[in-house]
C-alpha cells in the first residue's frame, strides 16, 4: 500500500474516529472521509433516509422481513467452496470462495437492494431511481421493485448500456425503465450524476437506491450493513471447514460494497489481513485504470470524501477497466479510512492478470466468475505464491461471469466475431 | 465596496440587484471575458448586471442541466485551467459589479482552501457559492473565507426545514441563495410559486439579503422574482443568449433584465 501523507487529507481532523460497531459519526465521517458533499435541496432527504434507517434496523419485524427474503428470494446462506485445483495455482494455499455468484440474480448486489427496497416501502415512497455500470445492480434494483411492486427507473452510461445489452434487456424485462446517459464519459460516474439530478428534483416521491458503499450519508453505512452478512456467514463456514480463520480475505474493490461486506466479519479479527483489489486496467502507469485507492487522491465525489481520481485542478478523471463494474474513479469513504489507518491493504491487478484468472478458474473449477471477482481471484494467486501452501485465502466471488462472455469471447477470441449475440447466449 | 453595499443600493434604488452567471473560459477565456464585461455593461441605455456569479467549470457538476453543463464542458474542451479563473474576477470587477465565484467544491479543496480564498481576494472577488457544500461540512472554507475576507453564500431549497433555513442563514455571509424549484439549474417557462414562500420562510431566520435563481428565463420573471427577493440569479438564459448572439446579445439581455427590475413593481410588497 502506498504510504499516505496525512497534510494530504485536508480538513476534519481525525476526531470522527468509528466508534462502537465501526459505524460513522452522526455526519457520516469515516475519519476524514465520507460526509455529505451535497446540494441542500436533497439533505432533508437523506436526514430523514438515516433516521428511517436506524428505525428500520432496529426493528424486529423490519429484520426479520429482511431475514426471510435473503433466505427464501436470494438463497442465503450462500456456500463457501474450496477452489483445490485453482489453489495448486496460487502457490499450492487454500482458496476458499464465498458463492456470492449463486444469489439470485447473480451477484452479492441483491442483499443491497432488498434491504434498501423494504426501506422505501417502509418510508412510503414509491419510485425507485438507481445507477449502473456493468448491470449488476440495475438488474438487482428491478428484481427488489417487481417483488415489492415498486416504480424503478435505472440510468446507466450509453456506453455500459452497449458492451452490456443483455442486462438492458432484463431490466427492462423485469420492467424498469433503462435511461441510456450520453453526458461526460458516458460511464458509471455520470449515471451516477444523472441519478442524484433525478433524485433533486423528484425527491419527495424517489428514493435514489445507491449500488455500491459510497456517496453521501447515510448510503455508505447502510449498505455496508447490508452487505456485511457476506462476512458474517464466511467467518463461521471457514471456521467450520477449517478450524482457523483465515490468513487473508480477498475482494474487488470499484466502488467497494462487497468488499467492504466480506471485510466486516473479520475486521475485529487482527489476525487477518483484509486485501482489496482494484482494477489496474493497462497498468497504474498508463493512466488507463480505476485504481482510486492505490493511484488516487482525497477529494468529494458524489457526496462524499475519498479518494478519487483527479488531475491537478480537482477534474474527475475518467477511469478505465476491462470491467465495467470497477470502472469508477472513486471508492467508498470506509475503504479510505481503512486504507489510512493501515486496518486494510490494496492492490491493483491489471486487466491481463484479471482475465488470466477469469481462466485458470473458469478450467480449473468449472466456474466462471465476473470479470470483476476475477480481480480478487487474481490477487490471490498473486499473494498465494508469496505466502506458500500454508496460507488460507478466502476469496469473495462477488459475481458471474454469464453478464461478461462477450467481453471474455472477444478477448479470448473464443468465437467468430459474427456469432455473438445477445440471443446466442441465452 | 461589500455584497452587503451592493444590495444596500439597490435597495436604496427600490429594486432587486441582478445576479448573472456566466462560467469562465465559455466558450474560450478570451471570450468568456467579453461576455462577463458585456454582462456588466448592459445595453448602452441601462447598465447590467450588479453581482457577477464567475462559475469554475467542472466536470461532474451534479446541480447544473444541461445548458450550464454543456458551456462548462465547452471550457474544459478549450483548456480551461482554474488559476485563469481568477483573470475572469479581475475583469468583472474592473468592469464595475461585484465579482463572486460559484464552484463545486472538489477543485477548491485541490487547490487548497486558502489559497483559493487568496488568490480570490486579491483577484477582487467577494465571496463564493458553494452549491454542494453545506454549513456541517464548510469548516475548512469558514476558517479561509474569514481569513481572507470573503462571503460564504450557502443555499436553501424549499425542501429545507426550519432547524436548517436558520442553521445555513446563520453560517452564510453577504447573501443566501434561494433555489427556488427543486431541480437543476435551467431556463423555465414560469417562475415557481414554491421561489416566494421560501423567501418567505427563509426572511424569518435572517436579515441576510436573498437572492432567488433556477428558472429564471427573462425580463417578465426577473420583474416577477424582484418583487419578494432582494437578488434575482439568471444563468442559462444568458448562455443561450451567449451562443445565439455573442457579447452584444449578452449586454442586451443584460439590459432587459435590469430594465425590468427597475420598472414600477406591478404590486407593493415589503421587502
Amino acid at each position: 500500500m502506498t504510504a499516505r501523507d496525512p497534510d494530504e487529507v485536508n480538513g476534519v481532523s481525525g476526531a470522527h474516529a468509528t466508534s462502537g460497531g465501526h459505524d460513522p459519526d452522526e455526519g457520516g465521517h469515516f475519519g476524514p472521509y465520507g460526509g455529505r458533499f451535497m446540494p441542500e435541496a436533497l439533505i432533508s432527504a437523506q436526514d430523514e433516509l438515516a433516521e428511517e434507517y436506524d428505525k428500520a434496523r432496529n426493528d424486529p419485524e423490519f429484520v426479520a422481513e429482511l431475514d426471510r427474503l435473503l433466505r427464501d428470494y436470494a438463497g442465503r446462506p450462500s456456500p463457501l467452496t474450496e477452489a483445490e485445483r485453482f489453489g495448486a495455482h496460487a502457490g499450492g494455499a487454500r482458496v476458499l470462495l464465498k458463492r456470492e455468484d449463486l444469489n439470485h440474480t447473480g451477484s452479492h448486489k441483491i442483499n443491497n437492494v432488498l434491504g434498501q427496497a423494504l426501506l422505501v416501502k417502509r418510508m412510503g415512497k414509491r419510485r425507485v431511481i438507481a445507477e449502473t455500470g456493468a448491470g449488476q445492480h440495475g438488474v438487482a434494483t428491478a428484481t427488489a421493485c417487481a417483488l415489492l411492486d415498486l416504480d424503478c427507473v435505472v440510468y446507466m452510461g450509453a456506453t455500459d448500456t452497449e458492451r452490456q445489452a443483455l442486462n438492458v434487456a432484463r431490466m427492462r424485462l423485469l420492467g424498469a425503465e433503462v435511461r441510456p446517459v450520453n453526458t461526460g464519459s458516458a460511464t458509471l460516474k455520470d449515471a451516477i450524476n444523472e441519478a442524484l439530478r433525478d433524485w433533486v428534483t423528484n425527491v419527495a416521491d424517489t428514493h435514489y437506491l445507491l449500488g455500491t458503499a459510497a456517496g453521501s450519508h447515510p448510503f455508505p453505512l447502510m449498505v455496508r450493513n447490508l452487505h456485511k452478512v457476506i462476512g458474517q456467514e464466511a467467518r463461521e463456514q471457514v471456521l467450520r471447514s477449517t478450524g482457523e480463520l483465515p490468513d487473508a480475505v480477498l475482494a474487488c474493490v470499484g466502488g467497494g460494497s462487497n468488499a467492504i461486506g466480506v471485510f466486516h466479519g473479520f475486521v475485529d479479527d487482527p489476525g487477518v489481513r483484509l486485501i482489496g483489489m482494484e482494477a489496474g486496467g493497462h497498468g497504474l502507469e498508463s493512466g488507463e485504470h480505476g485504481a482510486a485507492l492505490t493511484s488516487g487522491t482525497p477529494g468529494t465525489l458524489h457526496g462524499a470524501r475519498s479518494y478519487l481520481l483527479q488531475d491537478e485542478d480537482g477534474q474527475i478523471a475518467e477511469a478505465y477497466s476491462i470491467s465495467a463494474g470497477l470502472d469508477y474513479p472513486g471508492v467508498g469513504p470506509e475503504h479510505a479510512w481503512l486504507a489510512d489507518s493501515g486496518r486494510a491493504e490494496y492492490r491493483a491487478v491489471t486487466d491481463e492478470e484479471a482475465m488470466e484468472a477469469f481462466k485458470l478458474l473458469s478450467r480449473t473449477e468449472g466456474i466462471i466468475p465476473a470479470i470483476e471477482s476475477a480481480h480478487a481471484l487474481a490477487g490471490a494467486l498473486r499473494l498465494g505464491r508469496e505466502l506458500g501452501p500454508e496460507a488460507v485465502l478466502l476469496v469473495n466471488l462477488s459475481g458471474r461471469g454469464d453478464k461478461d462472455m462477450d467481453t471474455a469471447a472477444h478477448y479470448f477470441g473464443l468465437v467468430p466475431e459474427a456469432g455473438i449475440t445477445g440471443e446466442d447466449q441465452q | 465596496m461589500s455584497l452587503e453595499d451592493v444590495f444596500r443600493t439597490c435597495a436604496e434604488q427600490r429594486r432587486a440587484a441582478l445576479i448573472g452567471y456566466l462560467p469562465a473560459g465559455f466558450p474560450t477565456m478570451p471570450e468568456s471575458v467579453e461576455l462577463l464585461e458585456a454582462m456588466v455593461r448592459g445595453d448602452g441605455a441601462t447598465p447590467g448586471c450588479d453581482i457577477v456569479e464567475v462559475g469554475l467549470p467542472y466536470s461532474d457538476p451534479v446541480m447544473d442541466g444541461p445548458t450550464i453543463q454543456a458551456a462548462s464542458g465547452q471550457a474544459l474542451r478549450n483548456g480551461f485551467r482554474v488559476r485563469r479563473l481568477f483573470d475572469a474576477v479581475s475583469a468583472v470587477a474592473a468592469a464595475g459589479a461585484a465579482p463572486v465565484v460559484m464552484s463545486y467544491w472538489n477543485p477548491i479543496h485541490r487547490y487548497g482552501p486558502d489559497a483559493f480564498a487568496e488568490d480570490l481576494r486579491a483577484a477582487g472577488g467577494f465571496g463564493l457559492i458553494t452549491p454542494d457544500l453545506i454549513p456541517e461540512e464548510a469548516g475548512e472554507w469558514s476558517a479561509a473565507s474569514n481569513r481572507h475576507g470573503l462571503d460564504r453564500i450557502f443555499l436553501v431549497a424549499p425542501s429545507s426545514s426550519e432547524r436548517r433555513l436558520a442553521l445555513t442563514a446563520e453560517a452564510g455571509s453577504g447573501f443566501l441563495y434561494a433555489a427556488s424549484v427543486m431541480g437543476v439549474t435551467g431556463a423555465r417557462d414560469s417562475v415557481s410559486g414554491s421561489a416566494r414562500e421560501l423567501v418567505r420562510r427563509t426572511r424569518e431566520h435572517t436579515s441576510l439579503p436573498i437572492g432567488v435563481g433556477l428558472g429564471v428565463r427573462n425580463a417578465e420573471h426577473a420583474a416577477e422574482v424582484g418583487e419578494f427577493a432582494d437578488g434575482v440569479i439568471v444563468g442559462s438564459a444568458f448562455i443561450t443568449r451567449a451562443e445565439r448572439e455573442g457579447a452584444t446579445g449578452v449586454g442586451a439581455f443584460a439590459g432587459e433584465l435590469a430594465r425590468g427590475l427597475r420598472a414600477e413593481p406591478a404590486s407593493t410588497v415589503d421587502r
